[in-house]
C-alpha cells in the first residue's frame, strides 16, 4: 500500500472513519429489512476507503457535496451517529429535522452540504461553493463527490468547463463503482472517464480507491495545490458497491455475479487491506483493533436505540423551512 | 422627482447593492462588457470588475447551479437569465435545488439568490424568447416570485430581492426597459407581499401583474369616461401574495378581472380568481374573470401574435359585461 502519513494517530482514525462508515451501513441495512426505516436507502459499503481517504485529507472548513449514496461521505466529514440516524428515521433530532432523509442529509457544521437525490445535481452547487472560495479570497476547497453514472449528465461538463476557465479549488471525485444503478458502466460510457476531465486541461488521475492510503495522499497534493489556485482536479477511483444500488435490490443476478461480488469482498476490502497494513507495521495490535470495532458497534447500536425511540417532528413544522423569513409558509392572511 | 427607465432602475439597484454587500455578484451570459443585449447591465463591469460581474459560457444550467452553491456559501447571487424562455433549461438548479434546499435541511442552509429573468410577447421573436412563464416558479414553493411593473418596482423590488434570504425570481417585461417612471433619488426598498392600489374606484377591481397593471390603467380610462369607476391593483409579487389587499377590494366592488400575461389555463389568473372565489363568494356579483394570454405558443406574424395577449379594449369590454351581468350566466 502506499504511505502518506506517518503519523499513527492519523492512521488509526482513517481505519476508525471506515469501521464507521461500515458499521453504520450495516444498521442502516438492519433497519430497513427489520421494516424500521421509511423508504430506502443506499448503501456505501465497500467504497469507504474513498470517501476516509478524502475527508481526512480537508479540513472542516473545506466544502464537500454528496450523493444520493452519501452516508459515507457525512460520516467522514465528521458527522455523528445519532443525528444520522435519528435523520434516517425522520425524527426531529435528525441533522434535517427529519425533512431530508437519507438522500438528502446535510451538515453544515462540518462543511457537508448535503447529499443529492439528483445524479449529479449538486456538480454545479459544488463548483459554485468554490467560486465563493475565490471571490471572497477564502481558503478553502470543495470536494465534489459523484458516480460514474453522473458523467453522463450534461450538468458536469458545463461547470467543469467554467471551473477550468476560472480555476476554481474544485475536486471532482468521481467513484466509479462499476455501475450506474443497474447497469454496468461500460454500457453507459464511452471512452475514458478522466479524458472528459482532460479535454478541459483539467489534471486528471486515476487511483486505486480501495487503498485508503493512495487516495489520501493523493487528495492531500491536489488540495494543498488547489488553496494556491491550481485547481480544478479531477480524481477517478476505482471502487465498488457491495449492496445493489438500493437496499431493496437484493436480486441482481441479472447484472451482477456473486463470484465478481465475492472476488471484492475477499480479496479488495479497503477495511481488511488496511487492518492488515496496520497490523503488520506494528501500529495496531490485533486486539487493539477488535476492541476499537467492538466500540463502534456498540455506539453504532446505542445510537440506532435512541434514533428509535427519539420523537418524530411535531406536525405543526410541515411548513416551517418553506422560506428563511416566513415561520410558517401556510399561513396566509384571510383578511 | 426625475423619471428614468426601467433598464436604468434596475442597472441602480444592483450597483447600490454591490457597493454596500461586497458578497453580491452578477453571473449569466453576455453581462460584462456587452451590458447585456437590452444593455441593463452597461457600466456595471467597470466600476465592479470581472470578478463580480461574471461572463459565463451559454450553459444555463452549470451557471444556475454554480450560482445555488455560491449562495448556499455565502455570496449572494444575481444570476441574469437572458430570456425567461431558458427558465426550462434550468429547471432542475431552480427547482429541485435553490427552492428545496432550505427545508430539505431543515433550515440550516439557504439559497439567497436572485434570479432576473424577462418575460413578455409582441416583441416579434416568436415562440422560444417570448414566453411569460413566471407560473411555473410560482408552483414551486420555496421560491419568491417578483412581478415589477414599473421602473419604481423594478428599482424596490429587486433591492429587496438581493438582500433577501431565499431564492427570488424576478420577471421584468423585456418590451418596458425603456419606459420611463418617477423613481426617488434617495434608497428605497419595496417589501414583499405588499400589494399597491394604483387607482381606485368603486364598480369594479382590475388585478393585474406586470406590464399587465398598465393594460389594466388604460382599460380604467376608457371605463371612467363611460361612468364605469374600475379600482387597479398590482399585487408587486405573486409569491408572496397580498392576499388581504385582493380580498378587500373584491369585497368592497364585488366584481374582478385578473390580467396576466402568463397562458390562462392553469395560471396566475386562475390562481388568484380561485382564492377570491373561495374567500370572497357571498361579496361577489359575478364570476370572478380570468383574462392571460392565448393557449397558443407565441406566433411570430404580429397579425397573430397580438392577438394573444390582454389589450386595454378587451379589459375594458369584459368589465362593461361584468357590470351589465351579461357574464353572469355566460357558462
Amino acid at each position: 500500500m502506499a504511505k502518506a502519513k506517518t503519523n499513527t494517530e492519523d492512521y488509526l482514525r482513517m481505519y476508525r472513519q471506515m469501521v464507521r462508515i461500515r458499521t453504520f451501513e450495516d444498521n442502516a441495512n438492519q433497519l430497513y429489512l427489520s421494516a424500521k426505516m421509511p423508504g430506502l436507502t443506499h448503501m456505501y459499503s465497500g467504497e469507504e476507503a474513498v470517501a476516509v481517504g478524502i475527508c481526512e485529507a480537508l479540513t472542516k472548513d473545506d466544502k464537500i457535496t454528496s450523493t444520493h449514496r452519501g452516508h459515507g461521505h457525512c460520516v467522514a466529514k465528521g458527522a455523528e451517529f445519532k443525528e444520522m440516524f435519528c435523520e434516517l428515521l425522520g425524527k426531529e433530532e435528525g441533522y434535517c429535522r427529519g425533512k431530508g432523509g437519507s438522500m438528502h442529509i446535510a451538515d453544515q457544521s462540518n462543511g457537508n452540504l448535503g447529499a443529492n437525490a439528483i445524479v449529479g445535481g449538486s456538480m454545479g452547487i459544488a463548483t459554485g461553493a468554490a467560486f465563493t472560495s475565490k471571490l471572497l479570497g477564502k481558503q478553502d476547497v470543495t470536494v465534489c463527490f459523484f458516480g460514474d453514472g453522473a458523467t453522463a449528465q450534461g450538468l458536469m461538463y458545463e461547470v467543469m468547463n467554467m471551473a477550468a476557465l476560472w480555476n476554481l479549488p474544485v475536486i471532482y471525485a468521481c467513484e466509479n463503482n462499476g455501475y450506474s444503478e443497474y447497469t454496468k458502466t461500460e454500457e453507459i460510457a464511452a471512452g475514458s472517464i478522466t479524458a472528459r476531465a482532460e479535454a478541459f486541461g483539467i489534471e486528471a488521475h486515476q487511483v486505486d480507491g480501495q487503498d485508503v492510503l493512495a487516495v489520501n495522499a493523493l487528495t492531500q497534493k491536489l488540495v494543498e495545490r488547489a488553496r494556491k489556485g491550481e485547481g480544478p482536479f479531477f480524481m477517478e477511483l476505482m471502487t465498488y458497491r457491495y449492496h445493489g444500488h438500493h437496499v431493496g435490490d437484493i436480486n441482481r443476478e441479472y447484472y451482477r455475479s456473486k463470484d465478481e461480488e465475492k472476488d471484492w469482498k475477499e480479496n479488495k476490502d479497503p477495511i481488511i487491506r488496511f487492518r492488515s497494513w496496520l497490523v503488520e507495521e506494528g501500529i495496531a495490535s490485533e486486539d487493539e483493533i477488535e476492541a476499537m470495532n467492538e466500540e463502534i458497534k456498540k455506539d453504532a447500536s446505542d445510537a440506532v436505540e435512541y434514533a428509535l425511540n427519539a420523537k418524530y417532528p411535531d406536525e405543526s413544522e410541515v411548513d416551517m423551512h418553506v422560506f428563511t423569513d416566513i415561520p410558517h409558509a401556510l399561513l396566509r392572511d384571510t383578511a | 422627482m426625475r423619471n428614468i427607465t426601467l433598464s436604468q432602475a434596475v442597472n441602480e439597484a444592483l450597483a447600490e447593492e454591490m457597493r454596500r454587500d461586497e458578497t453580491v455578484f452578477i453571473i449569466g451570459e453576455d453581462v460584462a462588457e456587452a451590458g447585456t443585449p437590452f444593455k441593463v447591465l452597461s457600466g456595471l463591469v467597470e466600476e465592479f470588475g470581472t470578478e463580480r460581474v461574471v461572463d459565463t459560457p451559454i450553459a444555463e444550467p452549470g451557471f444556475m447551479g454554480i450560482a445555488v452553491g455560491a449562495a448556499m456559501t455565502g455570496s449572494r447571487p444575481v444570476v441574469d437569465l437572458m430570456f425567461g424562455d431558458f427558465i426550462y433549461l434550468i429547471m432542475d438548479q431552480l427547482c429541485n435545488q435553490a427552492a428545496k434546499t432550505h427545508y430539505m435541511s431543515g433550515g440550516k442552509l439557504s439559497v439567497p439568490l436572485v434570479l432576473r429573468t424577462n418575460l413578455g410577447a409582441t416583441r416579434r421573436s416568436a415562440a422560444q424568447h417570448s414566453q411569460s412563464l413566471h407560473a411555473l416558479v410560482a408552483h414551486i414553493p420555496g421560491l419568491k416570485v417578483a412581478m415589477p411593473s414599473s421602473a419604481y418596482e423594478a428599482k424596490g423590488l429587486m433591492k429587496t430581492a438581493i438582500r433577501d434570504n431565499n431564492p427570488v425570481v424576478i420577471f421584468e417585461d423585456k418590451l418596458m426597459y425603456n419606459d420611463k417612471a418617477p423613481v426617488p433619488e434617495e434608497e428605497f426598498l419595496i417589501p414583499f407581499g405588499e400589494a399597491n392600489i394604483k387607482r381606485e374606484g368603486a364598480d369594479i377591481t382590475l388585478i393585474g401583474t406586470s406590464s399587465m397593471v398598465q393594460v389594466c390603467e388604460k382599460a380604467a380610462e376608457i371605463l371612467a369616461k363611460e361612468g364605469i369607476e374600475a379600482e387597479v391593483i398590482d399585487p408587486r409579487t405573486i409569491v408572496p401574495l397580498d392576499e388581504a389587499a385582493l380580498l378587500k377590494s373584491a369585497k368592497k366592488t364585488s366584481r374582478v378581472i385578473v390580467v396576466d400575461e402568463g397562458h390562462q389555463s392553469f395560471g396566475i389568473t386562475g390562481e388568484i380568481a380561485s382564492r377570491i372565489n373561495e374567500k370572497a363568494f357571498y361579496h361577489l356579483d359575478a364570476p370572478v374573470l380570468r383574462m392571460g394570454a392565448m393557449d397558443v405558443p407565441v406566433p411570430f406574424s404580429p397579425a397573430l401574435e397580438d392577438i394573444t395577449v390582454p389589450t386595454p379594449e378587451a379589459v375594458a369590454e369584459n368589465a362593461r359585461k361584468l357590470m351589465s351581468g351579461e357574464m353572469i350566466h355566460a357558462a
